[in-house]
């Protein structure tokens, strides 16, 4: 167990983990004839799925057509009963457990924000930030002017520059989703794994969480799973239908709208 | 540098430090160089009483690091002290020499009773000072270390592991007991003449473990601001209001417990050293469990996660026990229990939330 991360980074310490990644032929992440079963029912059934660099992907689907179970396999929650998941052409992400998969460079957004209540905004940012995450480095820890930099650009990013000094707890729960989308910025991912970011949030709120995922577009690959179809149209260059465990249908919005396939399963409700 | 940092923003912190610096500075001299006959005069009890008082405090601030900062609500942080208050027993036992009721020069008078013919290999070591100190700090830390080890890698949180440290605690009160262990069973280690050469009995002696419990106070409240103003402390607190959370970005949170848990049962070790010779015995009674809970409730009188209330809970808790005992004797556990219920409904922060310019965290 370990795999490729962990042999890669013994021989080459000090070096980032984008370094271990072999994005040559540009996909970032592969998923391919992946399948899932609880019980029998397949929540996800051959499966294939493909993220480029950069790219920002859309994933949408009627409930129970496998989103959320497919966002658990990449990120080591679910193990599937075939199938392969690569981050690049050489990390085998089925041979890493959760922290693992998080170091190599996948950041996951839950559906609920959970963000530390009685720190302040700058302080959320600083605790998630990369770096050495053990015991005594942690207590020794000062804030280089580098990090501080990076801290103010995440702020920047998701707009709480104001906010930096006041308690998380104090937010609105938009501004907390943003502030967790920036804890996700300060752990470099390569990949952002974003579950319902809108969900509860007013059209305004909805705007900014849309402008702050296209920003993030071309840095990082971003992949979100959504419900509301608005919001969807707003930010997708290219969406993926999923139906019943498997993808139905993969396109710009226009030609998944007027798919009929996808119509008859889910748009046409 | 460090301790500048450590305490800005700490007003009551800086509060507190500066009262024990005066106090510090003028009991001694009131009790050594004021005449008996003098109004201003302090009494060697009375020297006595607050260094008590003073070790209690230091103990009450190691439980609140965990409690108040980590969210581990301990109930038998009274288990380190005593061990702390053992090994320094151990080492005075070992100072009594041939003095002792039977004379033995090697033997102390309970295993001389006991009918033992050496000394328990344990026992090793402790007529030399420095390793006594060292295993009244050593020893806590370990046993702490193995407990957390185990309670937190098996994530046992919230009242599950309070109870399990009310068993540890109660566990060593019935191993202590036993007369076969060799710490003096029932009746403890006592009878102390010297420590360091020194009078235990003597004024002098008396005013030097006042000083010393007062530094002891000193230094490991600023230990304490220290862990708690780093990102450590920002980390602990973060566990203890998210814990899933802060393991999923990244920290490894049973290491963080049991480091700051071990190290606040180091200090609780050092409380219950200084607090032995002030005493002059030490008895399985320091591991019974409701030590531990009187302890937290100095903790919630003076309230949590500001380090310096524990300091105040402590003294004032203390303080109100001895003049309530003196008049009461029965009653002073009804009073403890309706000071907590109190102080819970009444003021959830304590004393110190119930202050201006308080500053969380």
């Amino acid at each position: 167990m370990g795999g490729q991360v962990e042999r890669w980074q013994y021989l080459n310490p000090g070096k980032t983990l984008a370094e271990t990644l072999d994005i040559s032929h540009t996909t970032l992440l592969y998923v391919e004839g992946v399948t899932v079963s609880f019980d029998g029912f397949r929540a996800l059934n051959d499966l294939s799925f493909y993220v480029d660099v950069g790219e920002l992907r859309c994933v949408i689907g009627p409930n129970g057509a496998g989103k959320t179970t497919m966002m658990d396999v990449i990120t080591g929650k679910t193990r599937p009963d075939a199938g392969y998941v690569f981050f690049g052409q050489s990390i085998n992400l089925l041979e890493l457990d959760e922290p693992r998969i998080a170091q190599a460079g996948i950041g996951r957004k839950f559906q609920k924000p959970t963000v530390f209540e009685q720190h302040q905004v700058y302080e959320n940012l600083e605790l998630a930030m990369a770096g050495d995450k053990r015991v005594w480095p942690t207590l020794m820890a000062r804030l280089t002017g580098a990090q501080r930099d990076r801290i103010d650009e995440v702020l920047g990013i998701i707009g709480l520059r104001d906010q930096a000094r006041r308690p998380a707890g104090a937010l609105s729960h938009g501004q907390k989703q943003w502030l967790e989308i920036g804890m996700l910025l300060m752990q470099d991912p390569l990949l952002l794994l974003v579950d319902e970011p809108v969900a509860g949030m007013t059209h305004q709120e909805m705007d900014r969480t849309a402008e702050l995922l296209l920003s993030l577009e071309g840095k990082h690959s971003v992949v979100v799973v959504e419900h509301d179809m608005d919001f969807v149209r707003s930010i997708a260059k290219r969406v993926t239908v999923l139906h019943q465990g498997s993808v139905l249908a993969e396109g710009s919005m226009d030609e998944v709208q007027h798919d009929p396939r996808v119509v008859e399963v889910y748009l046409g409700e | 540098m460090g301790i500048v940092k450590a305490l800005k923003g700490d007003t009551g912190g800086q509060v507190m430090l500066a009262v024990l610096l005066v106090v510090t500075l003028v009991v001694p001299v009131l009790n050594l160089a004021v005449p008996e006959t003098s109004f201003w005069h302090v009494s060697t009890y009375t020297v006595t009483l607050l260094g008590k008082y003073l070790t209690y405090a230091l103990l009450a601030v190691a439980v609140d690091l965990v409690w108040g900062y980590l969210g581990i609500l301990s109930l038998g942080h009274g288990a380190f002290f005593a061990l702390g208050g053992y090994a320094m027993g151990m080492y005075l036992m070992r100072q009594i020499g041939d003095r002792g009721v039977y004379g033995d020069p090697v033997l102390p008078d309970f295993m001389v009773f006991l009918n033992w013919k050496e000394l328990p290999w344990f026992w090793n070591g402790f007529d030399m000072f420095w390793f006594a100190a060292l295993m009244a700090i050593v020893v806590p830390g370990v046993l702490a270390y193995i407990f957390g080890y185990l309670a937190f890698r098996s994530r046992v949180t919230g009242v599950y592991l309070s109870i399990i440290t009310q068993a540890l605690t109660y566990a060593l009160m019935l191993a202590f007991f036993r007369n076969e262990m060799g710490f003096g069973g029932n009746n403890g280690l006592t009878d102390f003449k010297e420590l360091l050469g020194f009078d235990l009995q003597s004024d002098g002696t008396r005013a030097g473990l006042f000083i010393a419990s007062a530094a002891a106070l000193a230094l490991g409240y600023l230990a304490c601001r220290m862990i708690v103003t780093s990102r450590l402390g920002r980390v602990a607190v973060a566990i203890r209001d998210a814990e899933s959370r802060t393991r999923f970005i990244g920290y490894r949170v049973e290491r963080v417990k049991v480091a700051i848990f071990a190290f606040s049962a180091m200090l609780a070790g050092v409380a219950g050293a200084l607090y032995v010779p002030q005493v002059g015995i030490i008895n399985p009674g320091e591991f019974s469990p409701l030590n531990s809970i009187e302890l937290v409730i100095w903790v919630a009188v003076g309230g949590r996660a500001t380090l310096y209330g524990a300091v105040v809970g402590a003294l004032m808790v203390n303080y109100g026990k001895s003049t309530f005992t003196a008049m009461f004797p029965e009653a002073w556990l009804f009073a403890l229990g309706a000071l907590f219920v109190l102080v819970t409904l009444l003021l959830p922060r304590g004393i110190a939330g119930w202050l201006p310019a308080r500053r969380a965290g």
